[in-house]
């Protein structure tokens, strides 16, 4: 069950093959096995039971509320969640419970959604790894795949097991595992350069960069204002665009959103790709690229031309200032989110009481981590 | 307004009295900065010289001073600049701060829609051009008040740049003697106040209440246009009375809702400008006169006597009467200002771009503020002076004292005495009352009606000027009498039988040969004895003029 489809457990979950409960009740079970994968930061099992017995209590009506409904999912831990701590996987943050609700979290709740938990990441999603975090890092679920194990094993005899893992990617690692073992049927992440495409990649699920503007930000611990969005990680593209379909939309708490109306759409069923043109950037054809990725490219372009797709090389001539802009505007808006990071409001707070200044420095001394500071 | 006090207890320094050149408030000359602009509108006064108490030193030169001031006005809204948290004065400590107030993370600004027309509104009445984009930016420094460590402002691009305030000053002795002088505003823009900190030295803490943080903010620049204490003060007011009047900011300086940073500089004229100091939070209109006139006697007599100006912020101490530097400012701050990511720009309108079809909630059209803008206190005063042919001086006053202008035009409606009488007893006899008794014209025991029924008395020649004086007290003393009844309790009807005033002058004169024959020889002070005697006869009843009239009828007879 925990491998269908968004469409395929909801159709099950209508027809009463599976209720909300038992539905719950595999995911906390499997999320206790995988434990070691260390995907969750806070597992909140009372909240998802009590959401499931509401959710069971609809379907009983025959009143879903969606495609969603009794539907088991994970956010990352920079999303705030009321009652629910969140911790940006800082110091900083420990112990901060929000008193809102993201605008994400909530669309997702209102349509029924159980909340498993919160994944972890990188401190304040700055990194790509999922290594960075007080919690300590995310396992790839693909170290403990059989491939993997017999590889290994091949190669070098004697070595501790616990210390042979794969890194996730990041910083939404926590959300990409989560997904990735089973233990949720779709997480939310963070994208600003890439963390939630990342983790995607290695942990081979479908990750999704919404366009900025398109989904609210209401409610997302910010690290990049001008570039960040909330990312959808899924097992499969159909139940991305399910999930992007629900979370799309002009938000009046964030005034970036588009103010376009969304309009509801279905995916097509791709089966001929004749009319289709593939571009692909010559630029990113860089160097530095593994031949391990750029065959795997070559292969995914070959797929999609021998299927009677166009194939054409193209150019985005500014791909070499990017990387630059980014770092200007990413360091520069980050110490400025990070200015609020005081420990006079919420949060964090030193025993250092000389001064004000003093205590600033010590607060976010012991705050922040070294990649931060 | 007398010439700055010079004299000052500070702690260990006396300061010498100083040339100062500059200063036209004092009918002297125009203060020449290097830099002049069409704009200035200055009016030109004779020269004079400043007349020392003592002898001037050698090598005395000419001082001029320039004073420039950024105004704070908080922007009467019902809720903040860019959350929905309300704004009120006096509020219990943190009960007003929203989770955007709070800077708790993951929340985000959603502009105000009210705050914006309030800066448009404050730009059209002084003459500003309105910047159809403008753009909000972080200003980042760390302080307890400022929970997020940046303010949202305009550094960039604000709202509205490059108009004008007008306002007068006396000049010369003679009240009456006043001029218009401009001062250029260079800029408005919209940004968020901050919390307020309340520094408890006893327990070594400082409590935080953030009620106040995110209020909107207009904050007015004016040019160093200005050149001393009472210029700037004139400035304020007028800016005070203009946002009262447009309702865009309640602007009372005892409540916070208006606060004033000046930068002042001394040189030279014809030298350039000088360094400057910038005085912070000036929240007194009593105290912003003798404030800036501090600083700029510090400055010339810290020059005169070798020493430099150290480009510092300082404050003023109340209690002493003195600039001192500020504490926590010392050194330059880098605000390092950053465009503020989650504002989109600010776009407005006028009739002419304001694309079809566009949802009049969601844009502003600045064509269709300026049609509904109030009328401003400088056009009510011209209407004042062209209805009634009021002194100038006297529509300042009336318009200066909230309530009281109200209160003229309505006993102007109730009687048909003449405007400059009734101006002259709003002005002097009712305002004085209110004033010794420290009252609003809200909480005037005598209503419109009762001071129009008495001029009304006076009018018919009912009652002397002097009796409605009386009327007048008791009026103010015992309410619900009307003037009529305390006329006739008090008998200060004026005598009205002509036949029986001629008789009696006639007789005192007869009793009184002695005084008779003075006037005669031509003593000028008989006739007013005579005038006396006789009003003691009636009983003070008779209207002095009267009385007079027929003496001297009868004396010439």
């Amino acid at each position: 069950m925990l491998g269908r489809t968004l469409r395929e457990v909801s159709a099950a979950l209508k027809q009463g093959q599976i209720t909300p409960t038992e539905l719950c009740q595999k995911c906390l079970s499997l999320i206790k096995k995988t434990k070691f994968l260390n995907a969750y930061i806070t597992v909140s099992e009372e909240v998802a039971l009590k959401q499931a017995e509401e959710s069971e209590k609809r379907y009983k009506k025959g009143r879903s509320l969606g495609d969603l409904d009794g539907i088991p999912i994970a956010v990352k831990d920079n999303f705030s969640t009321s009652g629910i701590e969140t911790t940006c996987a800082s110091n900083m943050l420990k112990g901060y419970v929000p008193p809102y609700n993201a605008t994400v979290v909530q669309k997702l709740l209102d349509q029924g959604a159980l909340l498993m938990g919160k994944t972890n990441l990188d401190e304040f999603a700055m990194g790509s790894g999922s290594t960075d975090g007080i919690f300590g890092p995310v396992k790839n679920p693909w170290s403990f795949s059989e491939q993997y194990r017999k590889k290994r094993k091949q190669k070098s005899h004697g070595e501790k097991e616990d210390s042979d893992w794969l890194i996730t990617g990041g910083s939404s690692g926590g959300s990409a595992a989560a997904v990735s073992a089973f233990t949720c049927f779709t997480a939310l992440g963070s994208d600003t350069g890439g963390s939630t495409r990342n983790p995607a990649a290695h942990c081979g699920v479908v990750g999704l960069k919404p366009s900025y503007g398109l989904v609210s930000r209401h409610g997302l611990i910010p690290l990049v204002n001008s570039m960040d969005v909330p990312g959808i990680l899924t097992r499969c593209v159909d139940d991305a665009a399910i999930v992007l379909g629900i979370l799309a939309g002009h938000d009046p708490k964030d005034s970036t959103t588009v103010q376009d109306p969304v309009k509801p759409f279905v995916l097509p069923s791709l089966t001929d790709v004749s009319k289709l043109c593939v571009g692909i950037p010559k630029e990113y054809l860089a160097p530095e690229l593994s031949s391990e990725v750029r065959s795997l490219w070559s292969k995914a372009a070959n797929l999609f031309e021998s299927e009677g797709a166009k194939v054409i090389e193209v150019s985005l001539p500014h791909t070499s200032f990017s990387i630059v802009c980014y770092h200007v505007l990413c360091t520069s808006e980050v110490a400025s989110n990070m200015a609020r990071f005081d420990g006079l409001e919420y949060g964090h707070r030193c025993d250092v009481g000389v001064s004000t200044e003093a205590m600033y420095a010590a607060t976010r001394r012991e705050g922040f981590n070294d990649v931060l500071l | 307004m007398a010439a700055p006090v010079l004299r000052w207890l500070c702690p260990g320094r006396c300061w010498a009295f100083a040339r100062i050149g500059g200063c036209s408030c004092h009918g002297r000359g125009v203060p020449t900065a290097s830099t002049s602009s069409g704009k200035r509108g200055q009016s030109s006064v004779a020269r004079q010289s400043l007349i020392t108490a003592q002898e001037p030193r050698k090598g005395d030169r000419e001082w001029a001073a320039v004073v420039g001031l950024e105004i704070h006005a908080q922007i009467s809204s019902n809720s903040k600049l860019f959350s929905g948290s309300q704004v009120h004065f006096a509020a219990p400590p943190n009960s007003l701060v929203s989770f955007f107030d709070a800077s708790l993370p993951g929340t985000l600004p959603v502009l105000n829609r009210r705050c914006v027309e309030a800066a448009v509104m404050t730009g059209l009445a002084l003459d500003c051009r309105i910047n159809k984009k403008s753009l909000f930016d972080r200003k980042h420094y760390f302080y307890a008040d400022l929970p997020a460590g940046y303010q949202i402002t305009q550094q960039r691009l604000p709202i509205a740049v490059d108009g004008s305030l007008a306002y007068s000053v006396c000049v010369g002795k003679k009240l009456g003697q006043a001029v218009t002088r401009t001062v250029r505003v260079r800029q408005i823009q919209l940004e968020q106040d901050s919390g307020k900190s309340l520094h408890d030295d006893l327990r070594s803490q400082t409590l935080v209440d953030l009620n106040r943080a995110g209020v909107g903010l207009l904050e007015v620049v004016l040019e160093p246009d200005m050149s001393c204490g009472e210029e700037a003060a004139a400035a304020v007011r007028e800016l005070q009375l203009i946002l009262q009047a447009l309702g865009t900011s309640r602007a009372i300086m005892a409540e916070g809702q208006l606060r004033v940073d000046a930068n002042i500089s001394v040189h030279h004229p014809g030298e350039p400008l000088g360094v400057r100091t910038e005085v912070k939070n000036l929240n007194s209109a009593r105290f912003l006169a003798r404030a800036i006139d501090y600083e700029i006697q510090r400055q010339i007599s810290e020059l005169e006597n070798g020493g430099e100006i150290l480009n510092e912020t300082r404050s003023f101490d109340y209690k002493l009467g003195c600039t001192v530097p500020m504490r926590d400012k010392e050194g330059k701050q880098d605000y390092r200002f950053m465009p503020e990511p989650n504002l989109p720009p600010l776009l407005l309108y006028d009739s002419a771009s304001l694309p079809a079809g566009a949802d009049p909630q969601q844009v502003i059209n600045i064509d269709r503020i300026r049609e509904q803008l109030p009328e401003l206190p400088s056009v009510t005063r011209e209407k004042l002076v062209r209805r009634y042919g009021m002194l100038p001086e006297h529509s300042f006053a009336l318009l200066n004292e909230v309530g009281l202008l109200e209160f003229f035009q309505n006993v102007m409606k109730e009687t048909r005495a003449e405007p400059k009488k009734v101006a002259s007893w709003v002005l002097n006899t009712f305002l004085g009352f209110l004033k010794q008794q420290n009252l609003a014209v809200s909480e005037s025991p005598v209503t419109p009606s009762a001071l129009a029924e008495l001029l009304n008395l006076v009018e018919r020649k009912a009652i002397s000027s002097s009796a409605a004086k009386q009327v007048f007290e008791e009026l103010w003393r015992s309410e619900g009498k009307t003037p009529a009844q305390i006329v006739a309790e008090k008998q200060l009807e004026l005598m009205q039988d002509d036949e029986a005033l001629e008789q009696l002058c006639r007789a005192t004169m007869e009793a009184h040969p002695q005084v008779v024959m003075d006037l005669k020889k031509g003593n000028p002070r008989a006739i007013n004895k005579l005038i006396g005697l006789v009003r003691k006869a009636t009983l003070g009843r008779a209207d002095p003029t009267a009385i007079k009239e027929v003496l001297e009828r009868q004396l010439s007879g």
